[in-house]
This record gives C-alpha cells, sequence and structure tokens, in this order.
C-alpha cells in the first residue's frame, strides 16, 4: 500500500493565487522576492497571476541593463514564466500611461486591465500576495 | 557653491523629490539615483513639475541607474545631465555640501 505521500492525490486543491507587483526593481528586494515566491507556487502547479501596478510596471520594462551597478539582471526570469505555467500577466493601465509606457515597452506579453477590472479579478482569487 | 540634494525614491511612490524641490535654494543642483531616476524621464506625469524645477536648478541623473530600469538618455527630459560614477563624485566635490533625501 502506497504511503500518502507517494499518493498522487496528495498534490493537494489548485488554488488561485495574484501577486501583486507594485514596486520597482532594483531600488528595493520586493520585485526579486515577489518574482521567487511566484516560482515556488508554479512550482506546485497552482493557479497563478501576476499583476504589475503602479511602479510594479518596471519590473517588466524591457532592455534592462544592471552591468554598471553591480545588481543582477533578473527581468530575463519573466520571460521563463510560460514554461511554468504562469500566463496571466495584468497590467493596470493607468499605471502604464501615468509612466509613459506602453505595451512595446514590455519584456512579456500582458493583458491591460482597468482599475474596475483588476477589482474584479482580485476577487476572484483565493489568495491575494502583495509586493 | 549651493548644495547638491540628492533624491533615491520614486516620484510616484514617495514625496522626497517634492521634498528636496521645496528646501533647494535657487542654484542648488539635484541629483536623481536609485528610484529616483524615474523622475528624469519624459512623457510620465510628473515629467511637468520636473522640467519646472530646471529653470531653478541643475538637474542630474545617474546613467548607471537608468540602464538598469531599462531606461536609456533618449528617454530623459532635455537639460538633464547624464553623469557616470566619476560624474557622481566630481558633483559631490564641486558642491559645498550634500543632502541626501532619503
Amino acid at each position: 500500500m502506497a504511503e500518502p505521500w507517494e499518493d498522487d492525490e496528495v498534490d493537494g486543491p489548485v488554488r488561485k493565487f495574484m501577486y501583486v507587483n507594485r514596486r520597482a526593481p532594483y531600488g528595493t528586494i520586493y520585485a526579486l522576492e515577489s518574482l521567487e515566491v511566484v516560482l515556488i507556487a508554479a512550482a506546485f502547479e497552482q493557479d497563478v497571476s501576476l499583476v504589475f501596478m503602479d511602479d510594479g510596471v518596471y519590473q517588466i520594462k524591457k532592455e534592462q541593463n544592471t552591468d554598471a551597478i553591480g545588481v543582477k539582471n533578473f527581468s530575463p526570469t519573466y520571460r521563463a514564466l510560460e514554461g511554468y505555467d504562469v500566463e496571466k500577466l495584468y497590467v493596470e493601465k493607468e499605471s502604464l500611461e501615468s509612466r509613459g509606457l506602453t505595451t512595446d515597452d514590455l519584456i512579456v506579453p500582458v493583458q491591460v486591465v482597468e482599475n474596475d477590472q483588476l477589482a474584479e479579478l482580485m476577487e476572484e482569487q483565493e489568495v491575494i500576495l502583495s509586493f | 557653491m549651493p548644495m547638491l540634494h540628492t533624491v533615491n525614491k520614486s516620484p510616484f511612490e514617495r514625496r522626497t523629490l517634492d521634498t528636496a524641490l521645496r528646501h533647494a535654494v535657487k542654484g542648488a543642483a539635484i541629483l536623481l539615483i536609485e528610484d529616483g531616476v524615474y523622475a528624469a524621464f519624459d512623457g510620465t506625469v510628473v515629467a511637468d513639475k520636473v522640467k519646472a524645477a530646471l529653470s531653478d536648478h541643475k538637474i542630474y541623473v545617474l546613467g548607471p541607474d537608468v540602464s538598469a530600469r531599462g531606461m536609456s538618455e533618449h528617454h530623459v527630459i532635455d537639460g538633464i545631465n547624464v553623469v557616470d560614477y566619476g560624474g557622481f563624485v566630481d558633483l559631490v566635490t564641486e558642491y559645498d555640501k550634500v543632502q541626501s533625501w532619503l
């Protein structure tokens, strides 16, 4: 008889996780920490959504080059999320526009949403983690 | 020479730049570093305020922090000077003192 930990069914329920990213990269550790937690949740095959709003939209700005500041450029990792089935990436429209950015400036394909759509998406989640 | 004010917080998240500008005398310089560099880019909701400040202050932005954030000189507002680390040191020696707004 299989031990519980050998049972495929112990995978547990799939929950809807949303990660809300509101900080710029590099100035603080929030962006990198969020990305690491996202990858962990993805490894557990959860239903993961990412939101980039406020200064969080800068996390996925194209063409980041950190050579001169001596910090690892973690932005290419956002492109790898697709490989972990993390494909629900939302960007708040107002945050993008107030920073003079468009989706052409972003390193990954995203869905641009308005405030009220984002509020609805948040209501649909089971767990929300804010960084 | 008056003083050099450094600002390292995003103008979208904190009021640090406003505070620095409010306490900078005419002729004092502003150096934008770390997340403060986001104030230096054109096309944002804070760009007009920063352009207005250029009439009273020289404004500098640290190039390595600009590149790290995926931006380049062509995003920088006309009239703001991009400096490297050596330029940062030059500014510190050129002005009487430095106030670091954190």
